[in-house]
Parts: C-alpha cells; structure tokens; sequence
C-alpha cells in the first residue's frame, strides 16, 4: 500500500425511519399572525389527509448527525484525485459557490419583474457570450438542465430545421464509442440509431461515412475528441460531406476540457452542440446532479432554439416568447440558472488564456499517466490522446482479473476508480481522465497505485479479485438488489 | 513532467491535430480576475435584483423558510463534490440519502416505487407521460389545461417529437376545478395518459379520485402532477393515481431564479421497470452488512442505448438532498404545521379579496382586480412588494385577474397592504 489511505474509524448510522420516535422535532415555526384556518372545513374532510405514515421524527442534533455520518460514507473531488474519464471531475473551485449563494440570486423569483431581474439576466447574457466564444458558435441557449437534456434539444433542432426544409430524414448516425445517451435521445427524438464503425486507431474514416451517409441521414452525433480520448483527424472533412448531403453535425461536448482554447467545434465545421457545464466548467457534480447541458448552435439552427430568448432592448435585457420556429419549451423557466452563475464564475477567474492553460494542464496530465502506465497496461490505441487515455485489461485478464476488480483494489488505496468497461469498442476498458486540477504529487500516487496493482495481479491474485477490503462495506452485490428490488423502508413485520 | 514525455513546451501536446482545426489566436474573453474582483462583479449583478422585497409569487416556484441545517449539510464537500454513486462501495452516504428520499417520498404521495429524481416538476411530468405511453401501448394524452402552462408547454415538445397527440381539458369557470364532463368526452380507447394537476395551475384541490374513475375506466393511466409540495404535508395523497410526478422545490430549494430545482416521479411497484432515472435498492455487501447501490440499471441509457426508457443520465442528487434534509428537519409533525400555516395564512388574504373561483384551495388563488393586474403590480411594487402573476399571458380569459400565492413567509401586515391595493 502506498501512503495515500488508511483506516479510521467509521461511525454506524441507522436509517432516519430507525432513529425516529414519537414526538422528536428539529423544527420551530413563528406563531400564526393570522386566524388559523380548519382544513376540514375549508377543503372538505375527504382531501385531508391523516398522519404522513412512518414519516420521520427525529431532533435537530440527529438531523445532523445523521447526515454527516452519511457523508463521511462518500468518496469526493475534495478527498482525493478522481480519474474518471469522460466525466471531467477537477476541482470545484469554492467562489463559485459563495457567489451562487448570494441572497438577491438565491431568492430571485423567476416571474418578478424583468426590471428587478437585470442581475440575473446580465449573468446568462454573459454566459451565452462566453460559451459561444469558446465553442465557435453563433448563438446558445441556457434552458437544458443536463448533458442528456442538451443532446435532446439539438437532436430537436435539427429535426425542426430538416422538416422545415420539407424532410425531417430518418436516422442519425452514431459511432460505436458513443457515450449510451447520445443513442438513447436519438430515439427519444424520433430518429433511428445507426452505428458507425470506429477503425483500428479509435476513429471514424472518411471511407466509411461516404458510403454510409444518404437522404435519410439527418445527422451525425460525434464525440470529439472521442471517448479513447483521440481527436478526430477527419472531422473537417466529416463535416464537409455531411453539409453536401445535406445532413448536420451535432458534437457531444462532453469532452470539451480537451479543446477549450485549443480549437473550436464551430470552426471545424459542427453545426449544433452541448456543453457540460458540470464537466468543463466545473460546476459540483453533487453525487450526481445539478447539471447544466447548453446547447451552442450554428445561425441556421437558431430560429428553432427553446423559448424563451435573451434579447437586449433599449432599457435593458429582456425574454422574448415571440418566436414562431422555436421547438418550445424543454424545461419550466430558463435552467439551472444556479449552475450558471457558477460556470460563469469559473470563465471569469480563468479568461481566455487560463482555459487555454488549464487545458493543456489537462493534457499534459493525462499525457504523464498514459506514459507511465503503458508499461503496466495495455494502451487501447496507438493513437495519441488528448485529456484522457484508455488502457484494456488484456495483460492482467490473463490472471483473472478483469477492469471492474482493479477498479475496486484503486480505492483501497484511496483512490476512486477510473471508468469502468466503457468506450464498448475496448475490451475491459479503463478509462483515465486526471484533469488539470490534480498535482504531479497527486498523479504519482495513483499512478503507484496502479503499479502495484498491476504487481498484485501477478502475485494474488485473488486480493484483487476480492477487493475492496479496506472500504466501510466490502463488495456491494448489484446482482442481489435487481434480482430483488427493495427501493424503499418498510417498517419491519409486526411493527 | 514534459521531459518525461520528451516534450519541449506544453505546445507540442496538440502539435499532432490538424492544422486546420488550431485556433490561432487567443479566446476574446475578460482576462482572468481575482476571487475579490469576481465577488464584486457578481454582488454587482445580485444587487440590480430585487432585494428586500416581500412577495406573493408563486405558480411553480414558492418561497419558504429554508432551515440553516440544508445548506450546512449539503455544503459538504462529500456530498457536493461527490459523482454520481456508481461505485457503491464509497459511495454509501450519497446512496443511503437517496433511498431515504425514496422511502419519504413514497410515504408522502402514497406510492409505492420513486425515482432518485428528474431535472424539474416539468420534465418529470413529460417523463411521466412517455412512461405510460410504453406501458399502456397507447398514443394520447389528455392533460388539464389547469397544469401549468410551462409544464404543457414542455409535455407538447417531449410529444411532439414522440408523435404523441395531446388534448386539452377545460376547466369549470366557476369552481376552476377539471371540468370532469369535458374529460369525459376527451378520454377514448386510445388515451394512454391523463394528466391533471393538483393543487391546480390556480392553487384549486382537484377531485382525484373522480379523475381517476373516468381515466381508468377506458384503460388511460392517471398522472397527477404537483408543483406546490408543501400541501401534501396536509392534503390526502393521490393514491388512486398510477404514476405521481412532482416538483419538490419548495422542500428548502431557493428560487433562484428558476433552477436547479428537483423533480420526482413515484409510481407502483407493478411499473418499476418502467420507470426513467436512477434508482437506489437496497442489497448486501460480501459479508452480509446492509448496503445500497445504483439498480435496475438495465433499464438506463448506459446498458440499453437505444432502448433505453429515457436518455436521463445525470439527476439532480444534491438538491434532492436538500429536500431530504428538509423532510426530515419538519418531519411528521412539523410538515403539516407548516403546510396548516400556509393555509390559514392564504385563507386570510382571499377572505379580504374577490376570489375568481369557488374551489378549495391550498396556498394560491385567483384574484379579479378592480384595475388593471399591472397597474395593481405597479403600485405595490412602490411599496416594495412583489405582487401576484397577472394571468392573461397564459389564459387570455383571464386577463384581469392575478394568481397570487402566500406562504409561511408572508406576513400579515404585508397581506393587508395587498389586499388594500387590490380593492381599490
């Protein structure tokens, strides 16, 4: 083991439902300044309820306790280096979040009055500017709440463009990288899936789009650079062939930390994109959300973008609903406006030169793992890569041991683990994304750690197999909570 | 580090893409700016908002009190700074806090599956209405055209693209309730889902199960969306309804200014598969210890693709967490106390104003002005006072009245200066 982790003591927490008992509270309202008002007389006794049934009822001091014991249970970007690749985990720098905290932003209703909302508006106007900027393209909309929710307004748009033009064609095409919401929206937007076959090097070929792009292709949903991490040498003339036959290119931006400042989607010919603000623009990713996808579009694209728009007028920034083309609406109100003031904060200590530089931080970090690691693992193309690199689990497969059980060893040495199993075109893949944020320090444990890992795998084994040992609960049986779902408490039999 | 790679300057790390692609000249943006400068910039902006102003705004987004223990838990790092619970085995706190939020919010709406959350009340509702699509092999929807109209508005984009009619039902002009004999006439043998709001678009608590008669009655699923979450802590779940889909922003989610916010969607156990978004189960680790982890993953994008139920990746876990914490810090008692508040509380300001509609209601309600809804916002806003939502930007029948909502943090010294200015 190398000096990164080792064992403390854990507290065991019940569930709240076990704490609770009749009576505890950790709450105080003021006194009612009004009359109080009888529910059953003033909604009828059929609409009121009886007691919420097992709801919780526990003091304030266990409120407490329970959570932070909970928390203590989470690895996080604030514990250590987080390689998972694709998902962009750097540091979520803390000023974003005092600014988001602010009271006159927290608090800002989204029906008061424009004229009281000019801070608000002047934050997504700069936002919108900003990205645009980075990304190349003409005009940005806010409204997508995620990644997935981005992909789903572009695939929207470009059906609404194509069917404008008379033919809203049938199929997008998707290589066989792709990250499982770019098939799954394609479907939800109303077009059929066609797979497009990377080569041996990790990318698509010219070659092959030229016999596979037809009238019925409305698009092709790329990821670049691709999930391998190697950028997609073809994608000018991708784009090109694309635009003579009449079909757009969308871009998945999840991997944008590897371009920002480097090179930009709408100068290489993409038409419509989304962005990760929890990725690139590191906003907290919170266990899982809030997330924020915009989406980045190309002028012909933008009369169909969600209602409503920002638009400047004389007294200042306004929201205009008058938009006859728009696909509608993709979300109540205009997003996860809180995600971003964050984004926007992150952009603003940056500027053009720090993204520039953080992203060749980010490259040269994963460049160093790639390198020291190649020796130990199996690199999974010759290519060379950009943000991150994916190694398979060939070498160590011969032993029996497979990327999920290394994976489970990395956090017995206080490391979460890479991304597991996936781009599919690997077999056992690991996929490492160290980000910009992480120290030479930092990289040169993990990097130990998966040395030796790579050593115990020679000599035991069954230590990985097995692993991990050192974690509060030993390996979780996924296959037991499937077989038998148990999504909630019940209080136990005879209680 | 660039020796190690036989590299000269950070450079050569992008020499090998094309040339072509290369932005060759630097991003026009700001330069960077420190953390001093970029709190005053945005304190800047927070303060061309209004600020210090009371306010009766509601129609999906409710301010209530926020207990000081949400933000002290949910600023923790482990939790705010953690992915998406994926490697259950440090990843327990994330998850056993989801699958408590499960468990309450199955207890709230009497259902008995919930998701780990969805991006907002309104995509939860769209989600909601694809889920029935699939499980009843049928293509249309029927939706009261009291849910809110930006809900609509997302629930026709969703289905246009899905090739899913959707119809509109009336509701009754005098009580603005669902117009139950409109309904009638608009559910046939090809309607998968009805979708009726409730407390309703204009606050008005729907019969329910009257609802859910005529829908299941032709075979239709009920969908029973909610936006004002505190009236469950007083109002009879909607346990006649097949799936629930819900926003939970008023479980101590600020306003700000429309999102994050945190949706929800609660079924029963027999459409769990059908079900969009993450899920938590409980299970066991190698050595028998109580464990939970991410499950019924196959219905999810990254296992099916293409057949997927939704393309839902990311959620909205940490807000979720908020409302968790919430739930819990008002627990049994304390939610209906402060969900009795809000109605007493609302009940005193519609005694002292004319009241559009007869129907009961919850914390919002419909006003008739005496002069035109701006003028009265005009005025009020010289007060510094937030009014109501004029109503004719959604319903043009509408056009003189204003939805206003009220809450615990209204007081009734403000309610009176209201009141005042909508009598005159």
């Amino acid at each position: 083991m190398n000096g990164k982790a080792r064992t403390h003591i854990s507290q065991n927490e019940p569930l709240l439902f076990e704490l609770s008992s009749p009576g505890k509270r950790a709450y105080q309202l003021p006194p009612l300044d009004v009359p109080a008002a009888d529910p059953q007389a003033v909604l009828g006794r059929e609409r009121v309820r009886p007691e919420i049934e097992n709801f919780p009822e526990v003091s304030e001091v266990e409120v407490l306790r329970h959570f932070t014991r909970l928390a203590s249970w989470n690895y996080a970007i604030d514990l250590g280096m987080y390689p998972l690749g694709s998902c962009t985990m750097k540091y979520n720098p803390r000023i974003n979040e005092a600014v988001a905290n602010l009271e006159g932003l927290l608090w800002a209703h989204p029906y008061q009055p424009e004229s009281l909302s000019q801070g608000c508006l002047e934050i997504m106007a700069a936002l919108e500017a900003a990205l645009a900027e980075i990304t190349g393209m003409d005009a940005v909309t806010l409204q997508p709440a995620a990644g997935a929710h981005g992909e789903l307004t572009g695939l929207f748009l470009i059906r609404a463009l194509l069917a404008s033009r008379g033919n809203p064609r049938k199929k997008i095409l998707v290589p066989d990288s792709a990250h499982g919401t770019n098939p799954a929206s394609v479907t939800m937007a109303g077009y059929v899936v066609e797979n497009v076959p990377s080569c041996e090097r990790g990318m698509m070929e010219l070659a092959t789009l030229e016999r596979m792009v037809n009238e019925d292709v409305a698009a092709l949903m790329v990821t670049n650079p691709n999930t391998l991490g190697v950028f997609e040498q073809e994608i000018t003339r991708i784009a090109a062939l694309l635009h003579e036959r009449g079909a757009l290119l969308y871009m998945d931006g999840a991997n944008m930390n590897a371009l920002a400042g480097i090179a930009r989607p709408g100068d290489f010919g993409v038409d419509v994109l989304h962005l990760n603000l929890h990725k690139t623009f590191s906003t907290p990713h919170g266990g899982g959300g809030p997330g924020s996808g915009p989406v980045a579009v190309k002028r012909l694209l933008e009369p169909f973008l969600p209602v409503p728009r920002l638009v400047r007028r004389q007294d200042g920034w306004a929201l205009d609903y008058d938009r006859p083309q728009s696909i509608g609406r993709m979300r109540s109100f205009y997003g996860n406006f809180g995600v971003m003031v964050r984004a926007l904060a992150y952009i603003m200590a940056h500027g053009g030169d720090g993204l520039r530089k953080a992203t060749l931080d980010a490259l040269l970090n994963a460049a160093y793992v790639r390198k020291r690691l190649e020796s130990y693992y199996e690199p999974a193309t010759p290519a060379p890569t950009l943000h991150e690199c994916v190694f398979s689990d060939a070498r160590q497969a011969r032993h029996g041991v497979r990327t999920g059980d290394i994976a489970k060893r990395l956090m017995d040495y206080g490391f979460h683990p890479y991304t597991v199993s996936f781009p599919l075109i690997v077999r056992g893949a690991l996929m490492i994304e160290p980000t910009e944020t992480e120290s030479k320090l930092e990289l040169d444990r993990f990097v130990e750690a998966m040395v030796c890992i790579a050593r115990e795998v020679e000599e035991d084994p069954e230590l990985v197999r097995t692993a991990p040992h050192h974690t509060r609960v030993s390996r979780v049986d996924e296959a037991l909570a499937a077989r038998r779902p148990v999504v909630r408490w019940r209080p136990p039999c005879g209680k | 580090m660039l020796a190690a790679l036989g590299l000269s300057c950070l450079e050569d790390l992008v020499a090998h893409l094309p040339p072509e692609v290369l932005l060759r000249r630097p991003l026009q943006l700001p330069p960077g700016k420190s953390e001093y400068e970029i709190a005053a910039w945005f304190r800047a902006q927070a303060e061309k908002n209004a600020s210090g102003y009371a306010c009766f705004l509601g129609a999906g987004a409710y301010r209530h009190y926020r207990p000081v223990l949400v933000d002290v838990i949910a600023s923790r790092g482990e939790f705010l700074t953690s992915y998406t619970p994926y490697q259950a085995e440090i990843s327990q706190g994330t998850l056993t806090a989801i699958f408590e939020f499960q468990s309450m919010i199955c207890q709230l709406t009497g259902m008995e599956v919930a998701n780990a959350s969805m991006y907002d009340g309104s995509t939860a509702a769209a989600e909601a209405a694809l889920m029935a699509a699939r499980i009843t092999g049928r293509r249309g929807l029927v939706t009261a055209r009291t849910l809110h109209p930006e809900y609509r508005q997302v629930l026709r984009t969703y289905a246009r693209f899905a090739q899913l009619p959707v119809a509109e039902i009336a509701y009754e002009p005098d009580s603005g309730g669902l117009d139950l004999a409109d309904l009638e006439t608009h559910v046939n043998e090809e309607t998968a889902a009805v979708l009726v709001q409730s407390p309703n678009f204009f606050g008005i608590v729907e019969d329910v199960p009257a609802a859910a008669e005529i829908a299941h009655r032709r075979g239709a699923l009920l969908i029973v969306v909610f936006t004002e979450a505190v009236a469950l802590g007083l109002l009879a779940p909607p346990v006649e309804a097949d799936i629930v889909a819900g926003e939970l922003q008023s479980f101590a989610i600020p306003p700000n200014y429309g999102g994050p916010y945190v949706g929800v969607i609660a079924t029963r156990e027999q459409h769990i598969r059908q079900i969009p978004g993450r899920l938590v189960g409980e299970t066991r680790d190698t050595q028998g210890r109580r464990a939970y982890c991410l499950t019924l993953a196959t219905r999810e994008q990254h296992i099916r693709r293409e057949k997927a139920t939704s393309n839902i990746c990311t959620n909205q876990a940490l807000v979720a967490l908020m409302a968790t914490v919430f739930m819990t810090v008002y627990g049994k008692q304390g939610l209906r106390e402060l969900a009795e508040q809000n109605l007493a509380k609302a009940h005193y300001l519609a005694n002292r104003v004319q009241r559009r509609f007869s129907g009961p209601f919850f914390n919002e309600f419909v006003v008739v002005c005496q002069s035109r809804p701006e003028a009265v916002n005009e005025a009020l806003l010289a007060k510094r006072i937030i009014g109501g939502l004029p109503l004719g930007r959604f319903y043009r029948e509408l056009d003189g009245c204003m939805l206003l909502c009220v809450t615990e943090m209204n007081r009734r010294e403000e309610m009176d200066v209201v009141a005042e200015a909508l009598s005159s």
